[in-house]
């Protein structure tokens, strides 16, 4: 039954696949050849022009192209043009820096809170205001003050990847339920010992929830700070074939980019599942 | 015409007229003729020839005794003769081997746009190599950005459009931080790109509530625009909207029909009309013909901390440009630059904006050899223009001091150093008068300038 089911969905999983790859195919047919134009100046001008081809490509297209990048995906022709693969290894670089400076810094920070009722609530306007805060606003002021475009891009993941844990954990540390505290309380466990054996366990969930959320956020805030510096990552290649006006490979990037944000979080949906307890 | 006075012709005019013959006096030579950038056949002729004369005048300090000398025997075996007693080759070398530059990996942002070709094409093409540098050009998203970044020192120097230094080194949209043009990297080079639906509206009169884009405030496409408008009677602040849009957003608006032209930098024109969603309604060049477009630009920071490399630097991209003067060059150019390391955008687009044989989107092929033309030397009185063009709009406010702010900013003097040293002949004065649509400039009498004009910002 259970395997019948998943083959099932699986079937249905494809045949949208298929229904979707169809329609676009359809839908992005070249109409044939437009109105009359000389030779000489049809030499001129591109496929758009000439065989009202969509401007957007087909997916017959982008799979060819997509094989073309797949097939050497760690090419080096120089400082503004590398493979997807050194790309793809750049950003994940610069996610997984900013996102564990903000690890460092949310977790304890979060557990002080969590832990002192009045820090919490005299924080927390601070928190809400800055939670909402794009990473394309603080992009300009970091380039500023940091004086230094990759670990700007570094500092606003990590400013951006931040909250979500923090107030995560907040939440996880203040409602640990008041009878184990007590529990330990009674047993005499002292302030350390009981941070560490009866509230980080019992608030790991939480926390690890709020990781979840950040490391998806880390990751939606590295494309738009690579596209606004430029140099190097795969926000920085959606950003050049833009500039080329070539859809294609912004699609084949659009595709790796929620590829590559998929694994990161299963990774931590992992992580979660290992501290999750049966109360 | 001649590149510079070749003390070894001896039917040279001494007294007066100028090394064509065509002109009363060399300073009039020098008026007339607006590119000077026509490389000898090599780079060690034009050391040589450099050096040759040097010796030659040294030797014979009057010129009618010069003149005898070689009249008797001959300018070869002059320099024959020479070369036996003072070692030539040896002092070429010496002369080409300048300074030693202090720091020899550089980091040059640009924008891929046409208008940085001398800057990309001196990768590929080796002239960094050649000046003893080794250079990294680096793509940069936007003109913001390509600002904080050479700020940062993150570049050493970079492409930006002629006005940015100026406005930098004011502190216009920034902190005030002394900035300057060595050399321009281009003239003309963009175009007023209309959607194919206003095919019919080529008056700029009926032109009242369309919407354009612009890809930065300070830059010569906001000014020509406006001036362009201004001159059909528009005012652009009110009559029509203009909007600050990075060039590859404005094909897509263009497309999606958001906006109803641009005033942009090659190869974006060429590629709307590549892409069949627009028309070129003119050059930029008929708006103001040999008008600069972008310019390289370096702190005074860098020049100060780096002299020697600072004028490698700027040895490579007067050599690129010069290069790049020639048509006969610009189709290897295109294809160097084209590729996704440097422009990343079809060779054929890039073709037709370097050679002036182009599509022009209403079914038509034009040909304009000076479409993109390129002349390096930093005209003091651009600088004044963008000045007053400024002030016209409300950008700066109160007394200008046109004169001392061009000056710092357009490094004329050392440029022209620079391009005596290296054979070229770099005009005499920095300023020279030009006609904007007809209407003549005096860089002398700015504010007169822009007294005349009937629409602008009232200050």
């Amino acid at each position: 039954m259970n395997s019948s089911f998943r083959l099932r969905a699986g079937l249905v999983s494809i045949a949208l696949l298929a229904a979707f790859l169809g329609i676009w195919h359809l839908a992005t047919r070249s109409a044939g050849p437009v109105a009359t134009m000389s030779p000489e100046y049809a030499k001129l001008m591109g496929l758009t022009a000439t065989q009202g081809k969509s401007a957007m490509p087909g997916p017959l297209d982008v799979g060819a192209k997509l094989w073309e990048h797949l097939r050497k995906p760690f090419y080096d022709n120089g400082p503004n043009d590398k493979g997807l693969g050194i790309q793809l290894a750049y950003s994940i670089a610069r996610v997984g820096t900013g996102y564990l400076l903000a690890v460092l810094v949310a977790i304890p920070l979060g557990f002080l809170i969590g832990m002192s009722p009045l820090l919490s609530k005299a924080l927390d306007p601070f928190i809400q205001v800055l939670k909402p805060i794009s990473p394309l606003a603080w992009m300009p002021l970091a380039l500023y003050t940091i004086k230094d475009s990759s670990i700007s891009a570094i500092f606003v993941i990590f400013i951006c990847s931040i909250w979500p844990m923090l107030l995560n954990t907040v939440f996880g540390v203040a409602s640990v339920r008041k009878e184990w505290i007590n529990v330990a309380r009674t047993l005499e466990v002292g302030t350390f010992r009981r941070a560490f054996t009866v509230i980080l366990p019992a608030a790991a969930p939480t926390i690890l929830t709020g990781m979840r959320i950040s490391i998806g956020i880390a990751w939606l805030v590295i494309v738009a700070a690579e596209m606004l510096v430029g140099g190097t990552g795969i926000g920085y290649f959606v950003w050049n074939e833009w500039n080329n006006l070539s859809i294609t490979n912004v699609i084949i990037a659009i595709l790796l980019i929620g590829i590559v944000g998929m694994l990161l979080d299963q990774i931590l949906a992992r992580f979660t599942r290992m501290v999750r307890f049966p109360e | 015409m001649s590149i510079f006075d070749d003390p070894l012709d001896a039917d040279r005019d001494l007294q007066r007229g100028c090394s064509c013959g065509l002109h009363q006096s060399a300073a009039e030579h020098d008026q007339a003729a607006a590119l000077r950038c026509e490389p000898v056949e090599s780079e060690e002729k034009r050391y040589e020839g450099v050096v040759a004369s040097a010796v030659m005048r040294a030797m014979f300090p009057q010129d009618m005794a010069r003149r005898a000398f070689l009249k008797s025997v001959g300018a070869s075996t002059a320099l024959a003769a020479l070369s036996q007693f003072f070692p030539l080759k040896t002092a070429t070398d010496l002369f080409a081997d300048t300074g030693a530059p202090e720091k020899k990996d550089l980091k040059v942002g640009f924008i891929p746009i046409t208008c940085a070709t001398p800057i990309i094409m001196a990768a590929p093409l080796g002239f960094y190599a050649k000046h003893g540098l080794n250079v990294d050009v680096v793509k940069t998203a936007g003109w913001a950005v390509i600002r904080d970044k050479t700020i940062n020192k993150e570049y050493d120097a970079a492409h930006m459009l002629a006005p940015m230094p100026i406005a930098i080194s004011l502190g216009l949209g920034a902190n005030a931080i002394p900035f300057t043009v060595p050399a321009i990297e281009n003239i003309n080079g963009q175009g007023i790109v209309l959607a194919t639906k206003h095919k019919d509206k080529r008056d700029p009169k009926d032109w009242k509530g369309l919407k354009f884009a612009i890809p930065f405030d300070y830059s010569m496409h906001n000014y020509l625009l406006r001036y362009y408008l201004a001159e059909a009677g528009l005012d652009p602040d009110t009559d029509v909207q203009l909007r600050s849009v990075p060039p590859p957003e404005m094909v897509a608006n263009l497309r999606a029909d958001n906006i109803d032209g641009f005033l942009a930098p090659d190869n974006i024109c060429q590629r709307a009309i590549y892409d069949g969603v627009g028309f070129m309604h003119l050059l930029s060049k008929e708006i103001w013909d040999g008008h600069p477009c972008c310019s390289f630009a370096a702190s005074r920071e860098f020049i100060t901390t780096a002299p020697n490399s600072f004028a490698a630097l700027t040895r490579s991209i007067v050599d690129a440009t010069a290069y790049a003067s020639k048509a006969e060059n610009r189709k290897q150019i295109a294809e160097a630059i084209a590729p996704a390391n440097y422009i990343n955008a079809p060779v054929t687009v890039l073709e037709q904006v370097l050679t002036g044989t182009y599509a022009d989107g209403l079914g038509g092929v034009k040909t304009d050899a000076k479409r993109v033309d390129f002349d390096p030397f930093p005209w003091q009185s651009f600088a004044v223009w963008m000045l007053t063009q400024m002030k016209r709009w409300g950008q700066i406010k109160g007394d200008v001091d046109y004169k001392a702010v061009a000056e710092q900013v357009y490094l004329a003097t050392d440029t022209k150093k620079l391009m005596t040293e290296m054979g070229l002949s770099p005009p005499a004065s920095a300023y020279k008068s030009f006609a904007v649509m007809g209407k003549t400039f005096d860089p002398a009498k700015p504010e007169d300038y822009v007294a005349s004009f009937k629409i602008r910002k009232a200050s």
